[in-house]
């Protein structure tokens, strides 16, 4: 294989353009395949076609909306105006209350409930997820801080 | 008053970082007088933010309320080590850490620097000074440790509770000495194109920081992944967060950078390439610290911060970062094309090893910012998991592992492939072969895994294969062989073993993502759940009392399936001061196996909800990164590595003099 200086160069660069044309194809599928959307309860629920397909709603829990069975948990994400009830089968995070910021990644299904399989509640005291900040300042309904 | 001492100490040392990198920058070319001064600062500045965290630790360990760090941060219940480790549980104190590391840095380089040219060593520490000065600057202005209050309160208001762990005292001193290492790799590849002196002497002298950084970024993040993993109670050991992505964005970068220094040292090719991954790397750090202390994000390693910090952070990344790439862009075109190689060579396979690298820098590096650039373009809102992340990172990463151990047996300059697939044959037919048992052990079906678990014993094997031939055993006398073996050189051992270490995390990352098992349950005292043949027995309830918490510990007896009986203990704590609850899994390991018990609520009836998993081989994926930092600690061992190490003989006349003084 007496490949000439040119050569060389070229197979080397062929290869180097065709990994990376493999890697930006592979990315920009990704981005708009594997990517999962934000909604507050009141975008959530002007969509119904987005049943069945994974998206994130967050807002703050409805107190007294918490109820448990076992490991069955239900309880009402509300953005102030329009509110979800969300139901998520294991164990919540130790900083979960009514009253707080929640995000729940899941399913919106058929009967209008929203099947989480992932809640994300505040890691400390001085946490709002910023997604649900967002969605309370839409909906006119945010004080300033929460604690 | 120490608090005072360490704050003027502090700002001492943000002048003496100023003069340094004047010094550094406007006299580097007379070397000499101007080296000897730029030395003695960068110690000094050393020893100067010594004694400022020292101050600060000790406003910690006698909670001293008067700060209002260790007021916000600390509580006087806390058993010592917290109270240290909460110097660094918020963001000054952090800072005030990641000042320490970068100054010891600068101190490491002027001291064993000593046989550096002096005109390099004036303009790495120059640079070194820069970032001091820039770093300390920040810190003085905009995150004091040293504020005081008044009224000086009483008690503290505590440590938030899943950092009170012995994790915070290992995972980020671990990960800052890894940042922080990569600047004195910025230093050397400015520097370098400043002076105009890149050459193999210079790959030589940045190999071993750069090695340094990335082993103590491998532990860094395998200890925060295993934190994670145990303390947060979810059962899993990477989420694909934007902070963990933070720290793997340097360390695939570092990764790069150690292999193509190689080629750099031993060949003098790619040189440009090499010069702009020591940049990028720790520009990929210094965007890790802006994506956690900005406050963009939300995550469990966030500060509560406000915006102007993070306007100040960016601002300052631009004009590293900026400025650096400026240079890079200016001066690059400069350096001239070193040695020639066939694409079937080394270096061929070690500019792929670069490209899989760079490539899956770039894919995370999208993911991270994707949602971050799209939300402040008032786009909608988004999050890029794991999916995303298994896609791109995962299927880069496939032909990476495919061609590692193929590295190792190509030839520099003109490798021959055909050879090196006859002598890797054996190695390919061993992990198969392995594969087949493990499916069959497992029973099951031709997966993803499978090929996964294929992919983690030839890399794994092929590391091994690669001593067994050096030493050709088999092919000659055993004896013959035994003194081979011996006479290996450890950078020899340090590569198989690093190389080993990556086919060993893969098959923990395959087995556990394959075959984990889990179970959600709510039963009560004396009842059972079986999970993969263990039987969990919840077995007592019963209260007991840390020094600075009160808990609910949960005892259940775990029944493995050779009938062993072991327990294990779930905690529900509340801690005293403030009143915060946190969750502590219970964790039993069998072999390279885990068994993992999640603790819920109580219900009315009295039952607890208890989430339990079965991780086969988790362990291997940690165990893998410990092996690939001893490999790291190994080669730095390496006399031949160890910095400004006089040069062989064959060299010596090669040298230029040194400047007269």
């Amino acid at each position: 294989m007496a490949l000439t200086r040119k050569q060389k160069r070229l197979s080397i660069i062929a290869v180097l353009g065709v990994v990376l044309a493999l890697a930006t194809t592979l990315i920009l599928t990704a981005l708009r395949d594997e990517i999962v959307f934000f909604f507050s309860p009141t975008e959530l629920l002007e969509r119904s076609e987005l049943a069945g397909q994974s998206v994130r709603v967050g807002g703050l829990v409805l107190e007294g909306s918490w109820t448990k069975e076992g490991e069955n948990n239900s309880f009402d994400v509300s953005d102030g105006a329009s509110e979800v009830t969300v139901t998520y089968v294991g164990i919540l995070p130790d900083l979960f209350r009514e009253g707080q910021g929640v995000i729940a990644e899941g399913q919106l299904i058929e009967d209008g409930t929203f099947d989480a399989s992932t809640v994300l509640a505040k890691h400390d005291e001085n946490y709002m997820p910023k997604e649900v900040e967002q969605a309370l300042k839409e909906q006119g309904n945010w004080q300033g801080k929460y604690e | 008053m120490s608090i005072e001492l360490g704050h003027f100490a502090l700002i001492l040392a943000a002048a003496i970082a100023v003069a340094q990198s004047l010094v550094g920058f406007v006299f580097w070319r007379i070397g000499g007088r101007a080296t000897a001064f730029v030395r003695q600062a960068a110690v000094l500045q050393f020893l100067l933010i010594v004694v400022s965290f020292l101050a600060l630790v000790q406003a910690f360990v006698l909670s001293d309320f008067s700060v209002a760090l260790a007021y916000e941060y600390s509580h006087t219940l806390q058993p010592l080590l917290y109270k240290i480790t909460s110097v660094w549980g918020n963001h000054e104190g952090s800072m005030l850490l990641w000042l320490l590391v970068l100054a010891l840095f600068g101190a490491a380089v002027a001291v064993f620097g000593r046989n550096l040219p002096g005109d390099l060593l004036a303009l790495v520490l120059g640079v070194q000074g820069a970032l001091g000065a820039a770093f300390i600057s920040f810190t003085i202005f905009t995150s004091n440790p040293f504020e005081r209050m008044n009224p000086v309160p009483f008690e503290g208001r505590d440590l938030n509770p899943i950092l009170q762990d012995i994790g915070l005292a290992i995972h980020p001193p671990l990960l800052y000495v890894g940042y922080v290492g990569l600047s004195v790799c910025f230093s050397f590849a400015i520097a370098a194109l400043v002076s105009g002196r890149v050459d193999a002497a210079w790959a030589r002298w940045v190999r071993p920081w750069a090695l340094a950084s990335w082993t103590f970024l491998t532990l860094g993040i395998a200890m925060g992944s295993y934190w994670a993993y145990y303390e947060l109670g979810w059962g899993g050991w990477w989420f694909w967060d934007p902070v963990e992505n933070a720290s793997l964005m340097p360390w695939l970068a570092a990764t790069a950078l150690l292999h193509s220094a190689l080629v750099m040292e031993k060949r003098v090719a790619l040189k440009v390439w090499t010069i702009f991954l020591a940049i990028l790397a720790f520009s990929l750090s210094l965007l890790g610290m802006f994506l956690v202390r900005s406050g963009i994000l939300t995550s469990v390693h966030s500060f509560a911060a406000d915006p102007t910090r993070g306007m100040v952070i960016l601002a300052m990344l631009a004009v590293a970062i900026g400025g650096a790439f400026a240079l890079f862009a200016l001066r690059a075109r400069t350096l001239r094309v070193g040695g020639l190689f066939a694409p079937i060579s080394r270096e061929g396979a070690l500019i792929l090893n670069n490209l899989f690298l760079s490539t899956a820098v770039v894919a995370v590096l999208v993911g991270t910012l994707y949602p971050l650039i799209l939300q402040a373009a008032g786009g909608p809102m988004i999050s890029v998991g794991a999916p995303f992340f298994d896609l791109t990172f995962g299927a880069l990463m496939v032909p990476l592992l495919i061609l590692l151990p193929l590295g190792p047996f190509l030839a520099w300059k003109r490798g021959d492939f055909i050879a090196v697939i006859q002598r890797l044959a054996g190695a390919a037919g061993l992990a198969l072969l392995l594969m087949v048992v493990t499916v069959l052990l497992v029973g099951g079906q031709v997966s993803l895994a499978t090929f996964g678990l294929l992919l983690g014993f030839w890399v794994a094997i092929g590391a091994i294969a690669e001593i067994v031939d050096r030493i050709r055993l088999g092919r000659i006398p055993f004896g013959q062989s035994w003194r081979r073996l011996k006479g290996l050189p450890k950078t020899a051992w340090s590569t198989a073993l690093a190389h080993f270490g990556v086919g060993i995390a893969v098959l923990g990352i395959v087995s556990v993502s394959a075959w984990e098992t889990e179970k959600v349950v709510s039963i009560g005292v004396g009842e059972s759940v079986t999970l993969s043949g263990y039987e969990v027995r919840l077995n007592d309830v019963q209260q007991i009392a840390g020094s600075n918490y009160v808990a609910e510990r949960v005892v259940f007896d775990v029944i493995a399936p050779d009938q062993s009986v072991r327990s294990a203990f779930s905690e529900k704590r509340v801690y005293t001061a403030s009143r915060q609850p946190s969750t502590e899994a219970g964790i039993l390991t069998y072999g390279l196996s885990q068994f993992y018990i999640s603790l819920g609520d109580r219900d009315e009836e009295g039952n607890r909800v208890v989430r339990v998993w079965y991780k086969p081989y988790i362990t291997l994926m940690w165990y893998g990164a410990v092996i690939m930092a001893f490999a790291g600690f190994l080669s730095l061992s390496d006399r031949r590595l160890r910095v400004g190490a006089p040069k062989t003989a064959r060299q010596k006349p090669k040298q230029q003099p040194e400047p007269a003084e």
